[in-house]
């Protein structure tokens, strides 16, 4: 078990090294939940007004910004499985099974990456919306609870993005299966307006939907009246299933192994 | 004792049979090498002797592990070098000698100094701190070789080390080895298409077909196993297939095979055969550019075990895979 966290650590270290290598890469990790906030920050102005209201606060800004560091984890999520791809396409990742490094490391350090870029680009958009005047109700407990569900959203995913991309192995089929899978996630949640007001089987619908779970956990802690049985409930989901994709995750490695 | 131990060993892809009881030994501190067409199974051996993959039946064992059931010993005692390169390109060379030193459970100043004993052994001291992208490929297949011997193996798998390079890198790479064989007392296992390549590093080898070896022993063994003399003929036109079928009924001429323009073939005299072969094609009117003879080299001993069949199975080795066998 050490062993595995260990090696897990050398394989993040890694991945990460390298990305640091990436000025543009980095640029866009910083800019691009800002450009989330402020782009739909600006078009959806004006919904808390409608009637049925549900949105909990006249300040969009602050219905939306938990909601915008869930959705941007999540589509993070949804492309982690292409580094395992191009650590596969380029013999990185076979060259490590002839030597004793735990395999589970191999796949968990992927999650890990993903999740922890997840999670700090859910701190810079949060100290963004802090700027823009979101006040967040809970406090510290609340950024914690936040960021806790941007690390369990991206390794749910992150965890199906790597079992997908170990079973395509193509990276145009894997870019197709991301979007088939993200935007009707994304749209079929309370992330941009409140829940009131989409379509009855939408609501049905948007129980059963991670993303949404994730949203209404990061939004309980923002605004007041905070429901923390649900907060805990909907985190215990994320958390379940993290553990439940990173093991398909493991077993299509294994899958993976056998055809090598 | 014997490093590596290869008995019976088959492997099946869906419906490719790419080991069909392959079988040899390898005794510690030699160089041995494999050859064999496209196809032939060498890299699939490799895979499983380096615990990539396991055999569908018979027993293979390194540094006296079995690769089966104690692969993680295996992984410890072994350098893997693959066919294509897992260098991470992203990296520098300094950084992917840390990390698999690492992996193979190395820490501290140990493996800081062993990585810069390995930079400067491979010749890469300057450019260990550059990221490996800018690499020549020669500099990246010595850096490939450097993650094989980090963690000082007892054996080493090299899967095509010089395919690629130029002839100038291919002889450093030469030298390298040889050096490294000495140096590191280390059992190397060599796969190789290049026969010049074979005979100046292998003490032993075997030439593999269809995933089975056809022979086995050292390069003068394997070279004075074909009695006669190689005649080989340069053809003016491209009506290969009729010379060859002129040339291989002649009295005294063992065996004919063609080459591209060339007609190789192997004789009981070359003083006799010559001039008869050379009325034959005339009788024929096939034009003839050169003729030369010499003892058989280790080309005519692997044109003898595979040359019959090697049209048939570089065929089929292409429709099975097109081309780069790496590990995926
Ligand atoms: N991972 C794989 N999946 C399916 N078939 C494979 C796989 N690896 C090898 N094969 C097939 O097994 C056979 C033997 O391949 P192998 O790579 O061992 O040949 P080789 O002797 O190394 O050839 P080359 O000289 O071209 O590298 C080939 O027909 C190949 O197509
Ligand atoms: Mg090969």
């Amino acid at each position: 078990m050490t062993i595995a966290v260990r090696h897990t650590w050398f394989m993040v270290g890694r991945q990460l090294r390298n990305l640091m290598r990436e000025p543009i890469w980095i640029a866009l990790l910083l800019v691009q939940p800002m450009v989330w906030l402020l782009l739909y920050g600006q078009l959806f102005k004006r919904v808390t007004h409608l009637p049925g209201g549900g949105f909990g606060t006249t300040s969009y800004i602050t219905f939306l910004a938990p909601a915008i560091v869930i959705m941007n984890s999540f589509f993070g999520a949804t492309w982690s499985g292409m580094a395992m791809i191009s650590g596969l396409d380029r013999d990185v990742l076979p060259r490590f099974l002839a030597t004793p490094v735990s395999r589970i490391s191999l796949v968990v350090s992927q999650i890990v990456r993903s999740a922890l870029i997840a999670v700090i680009q859910g701190a810079i958009i949060l100290l963004v919306s802090l700027a823009l005047g979101v006040r967040v109700h809970t406090g510290v407990v609340g950024w914690v609870v936040m960021l806790t569900a941007a690390a369990l959203m991206n390794s749910a995913f992150a965890g199906l993005s790597q079992g997908i991309a170990l079973l395509v192995r193509k990276e145009a089929t894997m870019i197709a299966i991301a979007n088939f899978i993200g935007l009707p996630l994304f749209f079929l949640s309370s992330t941009l307006i409140s829940i009131r007001q989409i379509p009855h089987w939408m609501q049905i619908a948007a129980k059963f939907n991670p993303v949404n779970w994730g949203v209404i956990a990061a939004r309980e802690v923002v605004l007041p009246g905070t429901d923390w049985n649900s907060v805990g409930f909907h985190l215990a989901l994320l958390f379940a299933l993290s553990v439940a994709t990173a093991a398909f995750a493991t077993w299509t490695f294994r899958a993976y192994q056998r055809t090598i | 004792m014997d490093a590596i131990v290869v008995d019976e060993l088959r492997k099946r892809y869906s419906d490719v049979r790419a080991l069909e009881g392959i079988t040899f030994g390898v005794r510690t501190g030699e160089v041995f090498g494999l050859l064999g067409p496209n196809g032939a199974g060498k890299s699939t051996t490799v895979k499983v002797l380096a615990t990539l993959t396991k055999p569908d039946s018979g027993r293979a064992e390194v540094a006296g592990r079995d690769v089966v059931r104690e692969p993680n010993a295996v992984r410890r005692a072994i350098g893997y070098v693959p066919q294509s390169s897992g260098v991470d390109r992203d990296a520098t060379g300094r950084e992917n000698l840390m990390l698999q030193g690492r992996v193979q459970g190395m820490s501290g100043r140990a493996l800081e100094s062993r990585v810069g004993e390995m930079l400067e052994l491979l010749g890469l001291a300057e450019a260990g701190d550059r990221v490996v992208r800018g690499y020549s490929g020669g500099m990246k297949r010595r850096l490939d070789v450097g993650l094989g011997l980090v963690h000082r193996p007892q054996v080493l798998f090299l899967d095509e080390p010089t395919t690629g390079l130029d002839p100038e890198a291919r002889a450093a790479m030469w030298d390298e080895l040889e050096r490294l064989a000495e140096g590191e007392s280390l059992t190397i296992l060599l796969t190789t298409h290049y026969m010049e390549e074979a005979d100046e590093l292998a003490d032993r080898l075997a030439i593999v077909s269809r995933g089975r070896v056809v022979v086995e022993g050292t390069p003068e063994e394997l070279k004075q196993s074909l009695r006669g003399e190689a005649v080989e003929v340069e053809l003016g036109d491209g009506r290969a297939a009729e010379a060859e079928a002129v040339v291989a009924a002649l009295d005294g001429v063992l065996e004919a095979t063609v080459d591209g323009r060339r007609l190789r073939s192997r004789v009981a005299s070359g003083a006799r055969a010559i001039p008869s072969i050379l009325s034959a094609l005339e009788a024929k009117g096939i034009g003839v550019e050169a003729v030369t003879t010499h003892r058989p080299s280790l080309d005519d001993v692997y044109l003898h075990y595979t040359g019959r069949e090697f049209a048939a199975e570089d065929e089929q080795g292409r429709a099975g895979d097109s081309g780069g066998n790496g590990p995926r």
